[in-house]
């Protein structure tokens, strides 16, 4: 029988195999930031280890960094403790970094790409749960914990247990792809298949809808493969991909001879089974708002704040579950979504802050100024997509609508750095995460698209964006 | 880390189901550079209001359960963000197993790592202890948790249910396959990024 491309991946990663019980598997790349690291080095130093493969391992600092004027100290003292002890450990033990003031720096899972460092059939291991993003390129990426981080450092590998292959077709086409995006596709799935709808398997998207997205898009669907509860998410790797990593900064020498090994190799064959399988079709999709807590908690703009009957269908849990979400949101149920009127706009994260993600943000504005009830940002996924988008104008098509134009990094995506919202303000995000005070204590978090944002940002409220001229 | 030992004491219960690992250590204490003291910020939007006095509607602000090791909640627990510092927080705090239908994959990993139990039992039987008022027992040797009526059976990995009892270093056992892992590097065809 056939195998599934998840499945060759790993295959030819196991180095132990046991009968029963998880599988050691090597790991080709490994990334590392300044959270959830420190105490994995501070584990290599008791134990004496080292680590053994510097040349495999890449660090950046992404979580804390400030987004304003980097000539300016740091002034949370503890953040800056923890950029600290990054700095020393890549040093003393021998990791390249691209640090605060690097060209290079910025949200982890958009410089791995950018650099050529992801590559196809490759594993990768970060410990961030947004690692899932770098399967975009075929690649199995997972995100892990501090321990495995450790584990990882010391031994390049990890013990896993094997997930089940997870089959999640895409078919049609949209009917205006500017105004329904990526974003839009993945709130939908997991919308449909719920928060909790992928534990245990790794995702492989198939279908048109998937071959007709550009890399920058296939990366936001693999990037919130997690926030269904998947492992990892997979996209088979076609010419989109190899053009992509072509010529990049660390794209390894042999790289046409890797690209003829990989058309070959990195394909799930037609007779592969997966163990789950669900089909989106998106020829007549909305863009998408998350109402709730979590992002399974998603309706189109067209609809109304569900009641939580409406919603749980009959799942007691659920229910709760919903009516802890309105309370906290301080929503009522049968509210037009277009009638939410927000405070804060967030155009950034590993999931909304790529070039293309700029571009198609930047094409709602057409010389008009954000809504006066509104504080918006815009902050670059890394400092390359900044020079970038600076390259193409897009700075200064945002700081004339009077949105901030800030540096890399996570910011307001999870406000561990100083961007975040104060108590009982709205945001429309871009953001992967609508939990409790992810982005501030007592903060409402709405995700949506980057054109869905910039849209919110003008009108001070949520609009759908296929009324609007996009072109 | 210390071999696992049998667990008698009240559950907590929890009831409910997404609990996410923002929820339980929120980010503003993810800076430490540590691993100890995490379990003062455990649910800490939960426990504490925005000028930080105890909300008493909250589980864990309830006297009852100060002592309590056995968590008992919803489906899904600990999605979201692979932070470990979540599990470093209900160990801190005095938890030492936690009883769900679901638990998010990278949370689950988290947990062996730190010797932390979580079982995963059918949702009706969740539902059935977090109404336990006794005390029960959790014991890996067996794979049982015996409360005043019942006798209630787990499943877990052997690998794993080792590691725990023996309180063993993951990394030393791994490092016991030296030559594998230099073998599979001589063969590896992937490159370096450097």
């Amino acid at each position: 029988m056939g195998k599934t491309l998840f499945e060759k991946i790993w295959e030819s990663h196991v180095v132990v195999e046991k009968q029963n019980g998880p599988s050691l598997i090597y790991i080709d790349r490994h990334l590392v930031h300044e959270v959830t690291s420190p105490q994995a080095f501070d584990g290599l130093r008791m134990n004496k280890r080292k680590v053994r493969r510097p040349d495999l391992t890449i660090a950046t600092m992404d979580h804390n960094v400030p987004t304003n004027d980097r000539s300016l100290p740091i002034l949370d003292q503890t953040s800056a403790v923890q950029i600290q002890t990054l700095e020393k450990n890549c040093k003393d033990f021998g990791i390249k970094l691209f640090d605060i003031n690097s060209p290079n720096q910025g949200i982890v899972h958009v410089i791995g790409p950018q650099l050529g460092i992801t590559l196809p059939g490759t594993t990768i291991v970060c410990g961030d749960s947004h690692t899932s993003t770098h399967g975009a390129f075929g690649a199995l990426a997972l995100g892990i914990g501090t321990s495995e981080v450790e584990h990882v450092l010391t031994s390049q590998t990890l013990w896993l247990e094997k997930p089940k292959p997870f089959e999640i077709r895409v078919e049609g086409k949209r009917k205006n792809p500017h105004a329904v995006t990526a974003k839009d596709i993945v709130l939908s799935i997991i919308k449909n298949i719920g928060t909790g709808g992928g534990i245990g398997t790794v995702i492989e998207y198939r279908g048109q809808g998937i071959a007709d997205l550009s890399m920058e898009q296939r990366m936001t669907i693999c990037n919130m493969s997690v926030e269904a509860g998947a492992r990892a998410g997979l996209i088979e790797p076609d010419e989109k991909t190899f053009d992509y990593l072509r010529g990049r900064q660390y794209t390894p020498k042999n790289y046409e001879s890797l690209v003829d090994y990989w058309k070959e190799h990195l394909k799930t064959d037609s007779d592969a089974k997966f163990e789950r399988q669900f089909t989106l079709n998106i020829n007549n999709i909305a863009p998408q708002v998350s109402w709730g807590t979590n992002p399974g908690m998603t309706c189109d703009v067209t609809e109304s704040i569900p009641s939580p009957d409406e919603f749980s269908k009959g799942d007691p849990n659920q229910k709760k579950g919903a009516e802890k979400a309105l309370e906290y949101m301080d929503l009522e149920p049968g509210t037009p979504i277009i009638d939410i009127k927000i405070d804060r706009v967030f155009i950034g994260s590993c999931t909304n802050a790529r070039l293309e993600d700029l571009i198609e943000a930047s094409k709602v504005i057409k010389k008009q100024k954000i809504s006066t009830n509104v504080k918006a940002m815009v902050v670059p996924g890394s400092q390359m997509v900044k020079k970038e988008a600076e390259e193409l104008g897009l700075d200064k098509i945002f700081i004339n609508a009077n949105f901030e134009w800030r540096e890399a990094g996570c910011s307001m995506c999870l406000g561990m750095n100083p961007d975040i919202l104060s108590p009982g303000e709205r945001c429309a995000s871009t953001s992967n995460r609508n939990f409790e005070g992810r982005q501030g204590t007592g903060g409402r978090t709405h995700l949506v698209s980057p054109v869905m944002a910039a849209a919110a940002a003008i009108k001070g409220h949520f609009v759908d964006v296929r009324e609007l001229d996009l072109s | 880390m210390e071999p696992f030992k049998k667990v008698k004491s009240i559950i907590t219960p929890l009831d409910q189901v997404n609990v996410d690992t923002d929820q339980i250590v929120p980010k503003q204490f993810l800076k430490l550079v540590h691993k100890s003291g995490f379990g003062k910020f455990l649910f800490y939007n939960w426990r504490y209001d925005k000028n930080e006095n105890i909300k008493s509607d909250f589980v864990l602000n309830d006297s009852k359960y100060d002592n309590s090791k056995i968590l008992v909640t919803g489906d899904n627990f600990g999605c979201g963000s692979s932070r470990e510092h979540a599990v470093w927080a209900l160990l801190d705090y005095g938890f030492s197993v936690i009883i769900a239908p679901s638990f998010a994959d990278i949370f689950f990993s988290n947990c062996f790592k730190n010797g932390f139990l979580p079982i995963s039992l059918d949702q009706k039987i969740v539902e059935k202890l977090q109404q336990e008022l006794d005390i029960i027992e959790v014991d890996l040797e067996t794979q049982t948790i015996k409360t005043s009526s019942e006798e209630i059976s787990f499943k877990i990995d052997p690998y794993k249910k080792k590691i725990l009892l023996e309180g063993l270093d993951d990394i030393a056992q791994t490092l016991q396959f030296e030559d594998k892992i230099s073998k599979f590097e001589r063969e590896s065809k992937v490159p370096s990024v450097l």
